[in-house]
């Protein structure tokens, strides 16, 4: 079968669904490639690239559509690209099939089947296809960048000759995939880095990129990401609130605000109101990655840059994977190039769509002449709940203090019953048992508690050398065997002698290695 | 000699408090040197007070003690310290011996004891007969269930050792051997014990506790032989425990309060060992005795992945780029002696500026605390040597990690599969580290027999070999 990438038309949009590098892995799987000329010019890939790499590069898209069995694409096709869409083929791409009914309507139509690669199930074995995650990297990388561009200050701390340079504060909101990119790109320029997110488990991640996360003090019970497949859920008004109070207590001492919160199949929550915007320092930054859905700064202009009348500069673009066309490129191919891999079990050039398979059956929109969206629930669990951890912060004073006292009680219990029934056995040997043997009695049972407290300090890398020690001295048994010698029958002397023989074996033996191996013992 | 008495129990009392100090003072490489000697002084005083006291014999005493001497000097002198479970195994069952001997002159002293008393001749009876004579006959009884005790554990210590000494010493195949209904057979053998033991107290002649000696005897072989090669920590230690427990029981017998408190040192010592080792595998102790990893649990869940093999060049490279290493020894470095060439690597990296560490499992080798001392043997300072505890949550954060021969102690299913032989039991988070390179002799699995989804991880890399070869191969490739 043959895989056609056109070029995509709408404006400024630069990217590619197909590079020479992931169509030479295509051709591996059996498939021919076809690219549309000029397709990935924009992505500073030439032609001649594509050609080199054995790709057919054919004239117009009429061509390549009528060509190819299955087109790649960035974009969802738009009103006019749907109009011309041949019937029967296979299309993946971008679809946003939430807000495109009439897209599904029209694909349904033309028996063609739509791979959403926004619709990839956050499995982990659907990483490799997950081009939401590819792009908001990028997404997240350049708004650093984009945001540095637009502020007038090192990003990093520095004592100059000519002065001390303080470094820039960040505070990124939404720690999603883009969020972590930011935080990352922002650490690793030098500046100090805060993060919010309303999801509690996250900061784990915040913290080991390196920023510090913003906590909230809030009883409320939170959502788990976990349940709505690693997304944040809505929240709830009392904790909007506290947010925004903590927010304007950080406005006026941030220099750059990056904001990341989508909610699914939501317009962007408002995280930054006017009001934080207006207290915010002549020369701040503001870089809006939700602009696309109506953005997270309520002063955002959706595919703009301007600046405030106090000297904020909003950065709303709302391309900035296609900023980047030449890495986004190559991360969204590879992307196609892993789920046409998925879709090709034999290798063999022949795609399969087979509804069995989580990954596929959640990005396929239509097919055969069918609109298969929305999907069933995959079967696979996204991401694992992390209850327990939230359990552990969630132990009060109280609880904890309760706790320590039940298993205090339980110890204290353990003990008083093994008291007790030691006790009534000693009492009940003592009954029987001669006072001459009582005496040894005390001296035996005293012995074994000095034994235990005393063994208890050894160091466990001390084990080997104990174990010596103790034969050795176990060989104390010497001593009976001497009080024995002393006999008028052979045999008891005899035997008794074989016994101080063997046991002196033992003392020599065990006292001269537990040296040896205590002399190896060096501090560095 | 009677005047002596004070003086004799004297020593023994400054005997048994240099024995306590000697033991307490392993708590510190550096306090343990010192403390070896309270052992030996406190071994002094009470060989020479008690040879003192006995009023004859000084000449067989003196030549047993020399030739003993000499042997044990010049088995102490050779051994290397990879051999040093199967010296603890062979040493233990010498104690058990020593036992049934003293127990079995016991019981012939008492005999002769009795002929004297009946035949009115007491006054003439030299050493140990002439204590039972002045005895009561409630405190003979008591004495008779003394002897039978010290027969049954001292047999079962001798035997038991001499098996555990053939396995660790690879004589006799390590692999736990199930007979049908072995656990009939021990109730069995025990219940036997029980009954010649009311025999003998009824009145039975030597060849009751003759018959108690066998049995115990076959009974230490059979229960050591049912344990597996991994379980050896805690078989060692739980020898060396009832080494302790023989001596205080023959202690009881001969009325000596020296070996009551020696002997219950070194049973508590020896418990709290094999209390260690059984919770460092999270095995309890009776199931670790009965013998054998459960073959019958069921089947953990099927690994998938594959295993990837890393060439030298591969892993000294890593090496090169990883900024700190945790080094994990196993039985498999004893086995291949390569201590040697692991120190060498602690230097060779150290040098280069990397920071080295070495992660013990409190079960890694056949006895506790072998590990760390081979690799003191090897001149690894003690304090680069970290503990489980100490070093787990550091994995994280490491780059390099090389597990040189162990298996079950880095086995991630303990924590992830509960239907695994070995869930629950803690282990090394290896697999938390950048890199995880394991230095393995084939491609089978563990003394357990258990798979190691360690081996299928992404960031696992198999360098099969020799571990001692295959560390000297990496030296030379590390400048």
């Amino acid at each position: 079968m043959k895989i056609g990438a056109p070029k995509e038309t709408m404006n400024s949009e630069a990217r590619v669904a197909l590079t020479p590098e992931s169509a030479q892995r295509l051709q591996k799987l059996g498939y021919e490639c076809v690219v549309e000329a000029g397709a990935g010019l924009a992505a500073s890939l030439p032609d001649a690239a594509y050609e080199a790499a054995g790709v057919t590069v054919v004239g117009s898209a009429a061509e390549l559509l009528s060509q190819a069995d299955i087109i790649v694409k960035v974009r969802e096709p738009s009103a006019d690209e749907l109009d011309a869409f041949p019937s029967n083929k296979i299309l993946v791409s971008f679809i946003n099939p939430a807000s495109n009914e009439p897209l599904l309507e029209q694909m349904r139509v033309k028996n063609t089947s739509v791979l959403a690669m926004d619709m990839v199930p956050r499995i982990s074995r659907a990483q490799k296809m997950d081009a939401l995650s590819s792009m908001a990297n990028i997404a997240g990388y350049r708004a650093v960048i984009e945001a540095s561009n637009n502020f007038g200050r090192f990003f990093t701390g520095q004592m100059t000759a000519a002065g001390k340079v303080p470094p820039a504060r960040v505070l990124v909101l939404g720690a999603g995939v883009a969020g972590l990119a930011a935080i990352g790109t922002s650490v690793s320029l030098g500046a100090i880095t805060l993060a919010f997110d309303v999801r509690p488990e996250v900061s784990e991640q915040i913290e080991s990129m390196g920023a510090e996360f913003v906590f909230l003090e809030f009883d409320e019970e939170q959502l788990d990401g976990a349940a709505t497949n690693g997304y944040a859920p809505p929240s709830s008004q009392a904790f909007i609130d506290k947010q925004r109070e903590k927010f304007r207590e950080l406005a006026p001492s941030v220099d750059i605000v990056i904001t990341s919160a989508l909610i699914p199949n939501r317009p962007a929550p408002e995280l930054w109101t006017d009001d934080m915007v207006a207290s915010m320092k002549q020369g701040s930054v503001i870089v809006d990655l939700a602009a696309e859905r109506g953005g997270n700064c309520a002063l955002t202009k959706p595919g703009e840059k301007y600046v405030t009348d106090n000297g904020v500069t909003i950065v709303g673009y709302t391309d900035f994977p296609s900023r980047m066309a030449a890495q986004s490129s190559t991360l969204y191919a590879n992307n196609i190039r892993h789920m046409i891999d998925d879709l090709t079990p034999n290798k063999d050039g022949v795609a399969v769509i087979d509804m069995e398979d989580d990954v596929i059956r959640g990005a396929l929109v239509t097919h055969q002449g069918e609109i298969t969206w929305p999907p069933p629930p995959p079967k696979i669990q996204a991401i694992a709940a992390s209850a327990p951890k939230a359990k552990e912060v969630v132990e009060t004073g109280d609880e904890k203090a309760d706790r320590e006292r039940r298993e205090l009680q339980r110890s204290l219990n353990s003990t008083a019953l093994m008291l007790g029934v030691g006790g009534f056995l000693c009492l009940a040997l003592g009954y029987v048992a001669p006072p001459s043997f009582m005496q040894h009695f005390i001296v035996f049972v005293l012995s074994i508690f000095i034994g235990f407290h005393v063994i208890w300090g050894v160091s466990h890398s001390l084990h080997t050398p104990l174990m010596a020690i103790t034969n050795a001295i176990s060989s104390i048994i010497i001593v009976g065997a001497l009080l024995q010698v002393v006999s008028g029958s052979w045999l008891v002397m005899t035997l008794a002698s074989i016994a101080i023989l063997i046991a002196s074996v033992n003392i020599f033996g065990g006292f001269l290695v537990t040296r040896r191996m205590l002399a190896m013992f060096q501090r560095s | 000699m009677h005047s002596y008495e004070g003086l004799i129990s004297a020593a023994y009392v400054v005997a048994a408090i240099l024995f306590i100090l000697a033991l307490g003072g392993l708590s510190g490489q550096e306090k343990a040197k010192r403390a070896i000697w309270y052992g030996i002084i406190g071994m002094v005083l009470a060989v020479v007070a008690t040879v003192g006291a006995a009023g004859g014999q000084w000449v067989l005493m003196g030549i047993m003690i020399a030739l003993g001497g000499v042997g044990g000097w010049s088995i102490a002198n050779r051994v290397q310290m990879t051999q040093m479970p199967e010296l603890m195994a062979g040493f233990h069952s010498l104690v058990g011996l020593a036992a049934v001997f003293i127990g079995i002159n016991a019981h012939l002293e008492l005999t002769v004891a009795k002929a004297a008393i009946d035949s009115a001749t007491v006054s003439e009876l030299a050493g140990f007969a002439a204590t039972i004579a002045a005895k009561s006959t409630v405190e003979i009884s008591i004495l008779k269930v003394e002897m039978v005790l010290s027969l049954f554990i001292g047999a079962i210590t001798f035997t038991g050792s001499l098996i555990a000494y053939g396995k660790l010493a690879e004589r006799l195949s390590s692999a736990p051997l199930t007979l049908p209904g072995r656990h009939i057979l021990n109730l069995a053998a025990i219940l036997l014990c029980v009954w010649l033991g009311y025999l003998y107290l009824a009145g039975g002649g030597l060849w009751t506790l003759i018959l108690i000696t066998l049995i115990a005897g076959a009974l230490g072989c059979h229960l050591i032989l049912g344990i597996g090669g991994a379980d050896m920590p805690v078989v060692v230690s739980m020898l060396n425990s009832y080494s302790g427990w023989a001596a205080a029981a023959i202690g009881f017998t001969l009325s000596n309060d020296l070996l009551i408190v020696t002997g219950a040192l070194v049973g508590s010592s020896g418990a709290i060992l094999s209390y260690i080792m059984c919770k460092g595998m999270n095995r309890s102790f009776v199931s670790v005795i009965l013998g054998g990893w459960g073959g019958e649990s069921e089947s953990s869940a099927s690994i998938s992945g594959e295993m990837r093999e890393a060439d030298v060049d591969s892993v000294a490279q890593e090496l090169d780029d990883a900024g700190s290493v945790v080094i994990v020894p196993g039985y498999g470095m004893a086995v291949a002696k390569a201590q040697g060439a692991v120190s060498e690597l602690n230097k060779k990296l150290r040098a280069k500026g990397k920071t080295v560490r070495f992660a013990i499992h409190p079960v890694a080798g056949r006895l506790p605390g072998h590990m760390n001392v081979l690799l003191a043997e090897a001149k690894v300072p003690y304090d680069f040597v970290l503990e489980m505890e100490e070093i787990n949550h550091d994995f994280p954060q490491t780059d390099v990690v090389i597990v040189i021969g162990a298996n079950d102690i880095v086995n991630p299913s303990a924590q992830d599969d509960p239907g695994s032989p070995i869930a629950g039991m803690p282990v090394l988070e290896v697999w938390k580290a950048r890199t995880v390179f394991v230095c393995k002799r084939g491609r089978g699995t563990g003394y357990s027999g258990i798979e190691n989804p360690l081996f299928f991880k992404e960031n696992t890399q198999m360098f099969y070999g020799d571990a001692k070869a295959s560390i000297d191969s990496l030296l030379q490739k590390i400048s």
